[in-house]
């Protein structure tokens, strides 16, 4: 029996995360909540090496564990400080399929706990270990399969194969039964043979995911592995991990749902698209119909004589870098007595709230960032609209075209300004890899080359004016 | 109460308390609250922990410190790279002294 001082630390851990969820939601109090549950954390991890877990005398291999944690601590920090905030979305996939892939280890560990313990453990725990094993093995393959997508080791575009519908149903109908058995008839081999089942069904459910989707999945198995964690709470009695991994599920299935909406897409829409046939992705071919283009100068021109512009940055201007020289080229504008907006897609960048956090890295101030319902209304009294590595957040074929795929998501109204100018690389399309007829308005005016190169000519170019 | 139910009690409480502290949150947060929320479920290396120190056969203890290395990864990481970011977001707001304040008004009256 686990004494009551260890208990009240667990619950005091458990408001810890509630506190820290909570502190996470506004701008203020981000920071102060993400210690919080950090503080809480540490303190959780802490206890077991202080009292007598589970009927033995004192906690075994203290300096082997105490080594993996070190380990695995440098590891994460190292991983964390290393990271470049464009590559986020694959460190957070990363680090939540290493969770997910510990959390079904530590539940085969416990089966072979119950099954040498002997005795009815109650099929409701082994229901809660069977889904930690298949779940966080779904979650650790899929988040592998993410992480490589995302940083461009395998082909972003969805992989979908013959049989792939049915090699899915059959992973999945081999879940269930292999549950079922663990349940019935509890053998640790049934549960290894569950956790591989878990793993090919993760890589079959991520892989015919396109690109432009999988911030949503990164979620969704977040959420997974939060619920992982639940039921591995459940498992070992553990009232710390049943409340922490029960707010990330829920917290991460709420979040899911929001990113889904804010794309206009269902997430079985995102996830099944592209298993029903047919892919979620347009060819990706640069085309080459006429586009109207100009030099850094004309475009400082247009800049530098509006009354109002607009920037829509994009997944691109952070791959170039460029943010700092957009924030140089905006103050300069400032100067100069123009209004000038930041319009922030709530999926710009690659995943939910990226651009938020590429912006803030180049000290933009928090004011000019406006959220897209925000700012929609603005577009029609804007002079000039700077695109800059953005594509599908303002295509217009999500409100025209009723085939496109990414029909039906909310869109910057770009096309309702005067003027529009992109900055692009070339004409290949973008993510979601449909052309986007904005860049054939009469309106519309191309400059061409790498962001930051052209970025940095158009910061000189209005310095000259 | 049945232990069981007691269990599902407390998980039932915890979905709609997550779904409520996280309701409100601008998509300007998304990407550090996903981080973070991933950070909080490393809390697994709790359980690698307890797993790994209660058994003493071979295999078991090995497997248990691969768990315990994963999910030092996932915690400590993803509290590391969420307070990174975050950290950005509030350097931004850059509070300048109030005498500052007057001198660049200053300056720009004079133009």
């Amino acid at each position: 029996m686990t004494p009551t001082w260890v208990q009240l630390v667990y619950l005091a851990c458990a408001v810890c995360f509630i506190l820290a969820l909570k502190g996470l939601s506004g701008p203020k109090t981000a920071r102060t909540g993400n210690l919080i549950g950090a503080a809480g954390a540490v303190v959780a991890v802490a206890v077991p090496f202080f009292y007598k877990p589970n009927g033995v005398d004192h906690l075994h291999h203290v300096p082997l564990i105490l080594g993996a944690i070190v380990i695995g601590a440098a590891g994460g920090v190292i991983g964390a400080r290393r990271v470049q905030m464009t590559q986020m979305p694959q460190m957070v996939a990363l680090f939540n399929g290493v969770g997910g892939g510990a959390a079904a280890l530590v539940a085969l560990l416990e089966l072979r706990e119950i099954i040498e313990a002997g005795g009815d453990p109650g099929w409701f725990v082994l229901v809660a270990t069977a889904f930690t094993i298949f779940v966080g093995s779904v979650s650790f393959a899929g988040s592998v399969v993410t992480f490589a997508k995302l940083q461009e080791l395998m082909t972003s575009a969805p992989v979908v194969f013959p049989g792939l519908a049915l090699a899915f149903a059959v992973a999945l109908l081999g879940g269930v039964g292999l549950s079922t058995q663990l349940v019935v008839d509890p053998t640790l081999w049934v549960g290894i043979v569950l956790g591989i089942v878990g793993l090919v069904f993760g890589l079959l459910l991520v892989l015919p995911v396109g690109g432009a989707d999988v911030p949503i999945v990164i979620s969704l198995l977040n959420a997974f592995t939060g619920l992982t964690v639940a039921a591995g709470g459940y498992v070992l009695g553990n009232v710390v991990l049943l409340v922490a991994g029960t707010l990330v599920g829920a917290s991460g299935t709420f979040l899911t749902l929001l990113m889904a909406r804010a794309m206009g897409r269902s997430v079985t829409n995102i996830l099944f698209g592209a298993l029903k046939g047919g892919s979620t992705l347009g060819g990706g071919v640069a085309s080459d119909r006429p586009v109207k283009s100009a030099g850094p100068e004309d475009v400082a021109i247009m800049l530098a004589y509006a009354d109002r512009v607009i920037i829509v940055p994009g997944y691109g201007l952070a791959v170039a870098q460029a943010q700092h020289s957009l924030r140089e080229l905006v103050d300069l504008l400032g100067e100069r007595g123009i209004e000038v907006d930041y319009a922030i897609h709530p999926v710009a960048g690659r995943m939910p709230g990226h651009m938020n956090v590429l912006l803030a890295e180049a000290q933009v101030p928090y004011e000019q960032l406006k959220e897209m319902d925000e700012i929609n209304g603005e577009f029609k009294d804007a002079d000039v609209v700077l695109v800059v590595g953005a594509n599908d957040v303002v295509n217009p074929a999500a409100k025209t075209t009723p085939g496109a795929p990414i029909y039906g998501m909310p869109i910057l109204n770009a096309d309702e300004a005067r003027q529009v100018v992109f900055m692009k690389r070339s004409m290949r399309p973008g993510f979601a890899g449909i052309e986007n007829e904005l860049l054939f308005e009469e309106n519309t005016t191309l400059l061409f080359g790498d962001a930051k190169d052209s970025m940095g000519k158009l910061v000189n170019a209005v310095k000259a004016l | 109460m049945n232990d069981a139910v007691v269990w599902l009690t407390i998980f039932v409480l915890s979905v709609f308390v997550g779904i409520e502290v996280i309701s409100k949150v601008s998509s300007t947060l998304h990407t550090p609250l996903m981080s973070g929320a991933n950070a909080i479920h490393g809390i697994i290396l709790l359980g690698a922990i307890l797993v790994t120190g209660t058994t003493d056969n071979g295999v078991a203890v090995a497997v248990g410190l691969v768990a315990i290395v994963l999910a030092a990864v996932n915690m400590v990481g993803g509290f590391v790279v969420t307070d990174r970011m975050l950290q950005m977001f509030v350097r931004k707001k850059k509070p300048a002294p109030s005498s500052v304040d007057g001198a660049v008004e200053g300056s720009g009256g004079a133009k």
